[in-house]
């Protein structure tokens, strides 16, 4: 869409952040994103180094590869090493789980198999008839349908589902529990809430008077998204706004909502390095139960392990600390050799920092 | 992982739709989570549409942040 160069003007781009230097107040102000992607565009266009010194941008647990713990990743190598293939996508075969990563685990003889979609998985199950196959289905709201939608169609027999899926508003929730962490707002994701809609955030405001502001992807969607947080701050406002409404309708996408609701139950979930968070998992309905890998094979792993000596991707998560502050960052921690899942995913946000440098801590 | 990126439908079979990503990027990509006609912008995310991007909220968006910044 040509419109779409038009989110990048310079002009607009520099009246913004001068109304947004003409709104930060003289005290610190703390506002955090949940998504991969917007700490991609934070730190790619250099936007925190734009802002006023008391104004800072925090990465929360926004990237679905960042946050599986490492038990269910030893689920996936003990099918691999035991079982069945595993099909999953591309970054996940390489966040450590306990010991190993999926992608150690497949130089030691396991099998396991990169994918781009879950369609793929469906199409070699069913080129492959003779073998076993699992699909570790991990991702947010944004993922969970593609999932849905092929269990829904009835998918080959040899074909399993570990599912990993995670959700984000109760996510959000937790963050605003962890007591000294003080966000002044949220910049909501903006493809989780293509799929869900405005209403899960609704509490933000209401509940926690909590300015919350959805935003797209080009760096004027964030900077339109911090100068709305601002002026919610200033006028000591808590208001649910919509920036991205090119993408993202109040109700969501309700065909995506249906085949969550058909196919998943909500469940408690464990996020890495934060432990169990409420009602933010999801797990196959009875109905589909015979699809599910924990359930066909009986997986044996011992006790798991989330975080490797020195690793502080459970405070990079939270965004309490920012990348350069693990001392293994870019020591025995590089994109090359991740000690920590934050650094494995293009959407982590130190494998983001490792790429683009520090803008400002 | 899960980067979703905008393209144009420029055919449609089924449940699946060619979709050109720009560059010469030309892809299948499944339409079923999203209603969705040939020429209409739609935002893919690991093989499926997740949702139809519309032009006119995308010019509104540009227009009301115009008007935000006069009124400030
Ligand atoms: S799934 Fe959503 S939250 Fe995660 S990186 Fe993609 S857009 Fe951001
Ligand atoms: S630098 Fe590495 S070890 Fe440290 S928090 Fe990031 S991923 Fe974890």
């Amino acid at each position: 869409m040509e419109t779409q160069l038009k989110f990048r003007d310079p002009n607009l781009t520099k009246e913004v952040l001068k109304y947004i230097k003409n709104l930060a107040p003289n005290y610190e102000v703390k506002f955090c994103h949940v998504c991969g992607t917007h700490e991609w565009v934070i730190t790619h266009y250099g936007i925190r180094s734009l802002l006023p010194e008391k104004i800072d941008v925090i990465a929360g647990p926004g990237c679905p590869v960042c946050i599986v713990p490492a038990k269910e990743i030893d689920e996936a190598i003990w099918i691999a090493l035991n079982k069945a293939t595993v099909l999953t996508f591309g970054d996940m075969v390489r966040v450590p789980g306990s010991k190993i990563s999926l992608l150690q685990a497949k130089a030691s003889g396991g099998k396991v198999k990169i994918v781009y979609s879950v369609k793929d998985a469906v199409k070699i199950a069913k080129q492959n008839p003779n073998e076993e196959f699992v699909f570790f289905a991990v991702g947010f709201e944004t993922t969970a349908p593609s999932t849905a939608l092929e269990i829904t169609r009835d998918p080959p027999k040899n074909l399993s589902f570990l599912i990993s899926h995670r959700l984000i508003p109760p996510v959000m929730e937790l963050l605003l529990g962890i007591g000294d962490l003080h966000i002044d707002g949220f910049i909501a994701p903006g493809h989780v809430s293509t799929i869900i809609g405005l209403k899960p955030y609704e509490i933000f405001p209401k509940v926690y008077r909590m300015p919350t502001v959805i935003a797209g992807f080009e760096p004027l969607d964030v900077l339109f998204a911090l100068l709305t947080l601002l002026k919610q701050v200033s006028h000591k406002e808590a208001r649910l706004e919509n920036e991205y409404s090119r993408s993202v309708k109040w109700e969501g996408n309700l065909k995506a909502q249906k085949l969550i609701n058909e196919v998943f139950e909500v469940t408690d979930g464990i996020w890495r390095g934060l432990g169990k968070v409420p009602n933010s998992a999801l797990k196959l309905k009875e109905k589909f139960s015979y699809l599910d890998a924990r359930l066909k094979y009986e997986i044996k792993i011992e006790s798991s392990r989330d975080l490797l000596p020195g690793c502080c991707c459970h405070l990079v998560i939270i965004g309490k600390i920012k990348p350069p502050e693990c001392p293994l960052f870019m020591k025995t921690c590089t994109p090359q050799t991740p000690k920590g899942s934050c650094m494995v995913s293009s959407e982590g946000t130190c494998a983001i920092w490792a790429k683009y440098g520090a803008a400002k801590i | 992982m899960c980067l979703a990126i905008p393209a144009k439908v420029l055919s449609i079979s089924g449940v699946n739709a060619k979709v050109d990503f720009g560059g010469n990027i030309i892809r299948e990509v499944d339409v079923s989570l999203v209603n969705v006609k040939v020429g209409d912008y739609v935002l893919v995310h690991a093989g499926y549409a997740i949702q139809v991007l519309s032009k006119e909220e995308a010019e509104e968006t540009l227009r009301l942040w115009k008007e935000i910044l006069t009124l400030l």
